[in-house]
């Protein structure tokens, strides 16, 4: 004898907050069909999966959903979403688990070069004055070694510039030649360009760590140097 | 900007798209001369962030259509899948900081499975947590191909590659030009 399924205990309070945030993540509508899965690097990581996941936050499985770590294992890639038939927004779903973790307890690592960004703009913590001197000091040495670049220049916060071009701070800080070809290559074709001295690095550690409010934080005061300091029309993703 | 709806009044542009653009408008006069003879093999990671999440299919061809010219077109192979298909190489989302390698590089084995079956000696990596789990993958597992950026591939074309702007190149290019 078959029962129909009983829902009226269901409480599924974490989709709820999800949805909450996300109005047209489509969390209700998994067919359960594993496309996801089917193309998910992640899949199988930690005993889990996007249809799995997405399966316990249907059925109000909320305390496992925010204890497993998968959640950090997961890129966010939006494979899953890509080929869902039913566009559901897994990534979303993830970064808001993430965001549902109290912040002391998300990884350190993805914290560290957040607080880093948001107060230095950059994950590395490099101060602005040494990012202008290496910059500084590397295009001087190419112009005085390499005849071909003797004129060339590279300037930060050159104001009335057209382009804003950001900068991995990988580079400043661990290989700073390795910023010259890009420099080169800006060089060749006269690119009217300069790079921005406030929240100038590329990377995005706040996406990854789940805070919304160190974001906007880094993006606002961009937009306003990009803006009202420097005018700039185009700002160039080199990340 | 659009998330925290940011007002501003420049645009965005990826530097793929400006090296597609310059090289359409001839601003960079690529060709792949420097190739022809050594014939070595290229492939390219497609960020999730750029192409699948971002700008679509469109710079992903649009890139490809330049890649060709600057390495030849025998000379590019195309993992599988790719473009917004592509796998995420599980450098992303923080992996490289989130504390988890074990996992990071288990994901990244598919990224590295393609990598192998393209037979290609460098991946170009326009993104930077592509291209430093691509990197951490291949030690891991032994490849032995290299991971390079594209801005690296174009000056090295043109012939004006500085000496100490070559970490990321392996002995077969390492002195080239020089």
């Amino acid at each position: 004898m078959s029962n129909n399924i009983d829902l009226t205990d269901l409480s599924a309070d974490f989709k709820q907050q999800v949805l909450d945030q996300v109005p047209d993540a489509n969390l209700d509508l998994c067919l359960t069909c594993g496309t996801c899965t089917g193309g998910c690097p992640a899949s199988e990581l930690m005993g889990l999966d996007p249809r799995k996941f997405l399966r316990m936050v249907n059925l109000g499985l909320d305390d496992q959903v925010k204890a497993t770590e998968w959640a950090w294992v997961c890129t966010m890639c939006g494979r899953c979403m890509y080929v869902c038939p039913m566009k559901i927004n897994i990534p979303k779903l993830i970064y808001n688990t993430r965001k549902s973790w109290p912040m002391e307890t998300r990884p350190k690592g993805i914290r560290g070069s957040c607080e880093q960004h948001v107060k230095s703009g950059n994950a590395m913590g490099v101060p602005t004055e040494d990012f202008i001197w290496t910059v500084e000091d590397v295009v001087e040495e190419i112009r005085q070694t390499q005849p071909l670049f003797a004129d060339m220049e590279v300037t930060v916060d050159r104001p009335g510039a057209f382009m804003a071009v950001n900068q991995n701070s990988r580079e400043p800080v661990t290989e700073p030649d390795e910023m010259a070809p890009l420099w080169k290559i800006l060089h060749l074709v006269e690119a009217d360009w300069t790079y921005p001295s406030v929240m100038w690095a590329g990377e995005n550690y706040c996406m990854f760590l789940g805070d919304d409010d160190g974001w906007r934080h880094i993006i606002e005061r961009f937009a306003d140097h990009i803006d009202n300091t420097l005018g700039c029309k185009q700002v160039v993703n080199t990340e | 900007m659009r998330k925290y709806k940011i007002p501003h009044k420049f645009e965005v542009k990826s530097i793929l798209e400006l090296y597609v653009e310059w090289f359409r408008q001839g601003k960079l006069k690529i060709n792949s001369d420097w190739n022809r003879d050594l014939k070595i093999k290229f492939t390219l990671q497609d960020p999730c962030n750029i192409v699948r999440k971002t700008l679509g299919d469109k710079v992903a061809e649009d890139i490809r259509e330049f890649l060709r010219v600057l390495v030849g077109e025998q000379n590019f192979v195309d993992m599988i899948p790719n473009k917004s298909n592509n796998f995420c190489c599980g450098g992303g989302g923080g992996a490289l900081q989130a504390g988890f390698p074990k996992d990071r590089r288990r994901y990244g084995k598919l990224k590295f499975d393609q990598i192998m079956d393209t037979g290609a000696h460098y991946v170009l990596a326009p993104c930077h947590n592509c291209h430093a789990q691509i990197e951490d993958i291949c030690e891991h597992y032994g490849g032995s191909y290299h991971t390079a950026h594209i801005w690296t591939i174009i000056c090295l074309s043109l012939g004006i590659l500085g000496k100490n702007e070559r970490s990321y190149l392996g002995p077969d290019l390492a002195d080239y030009g020089l």
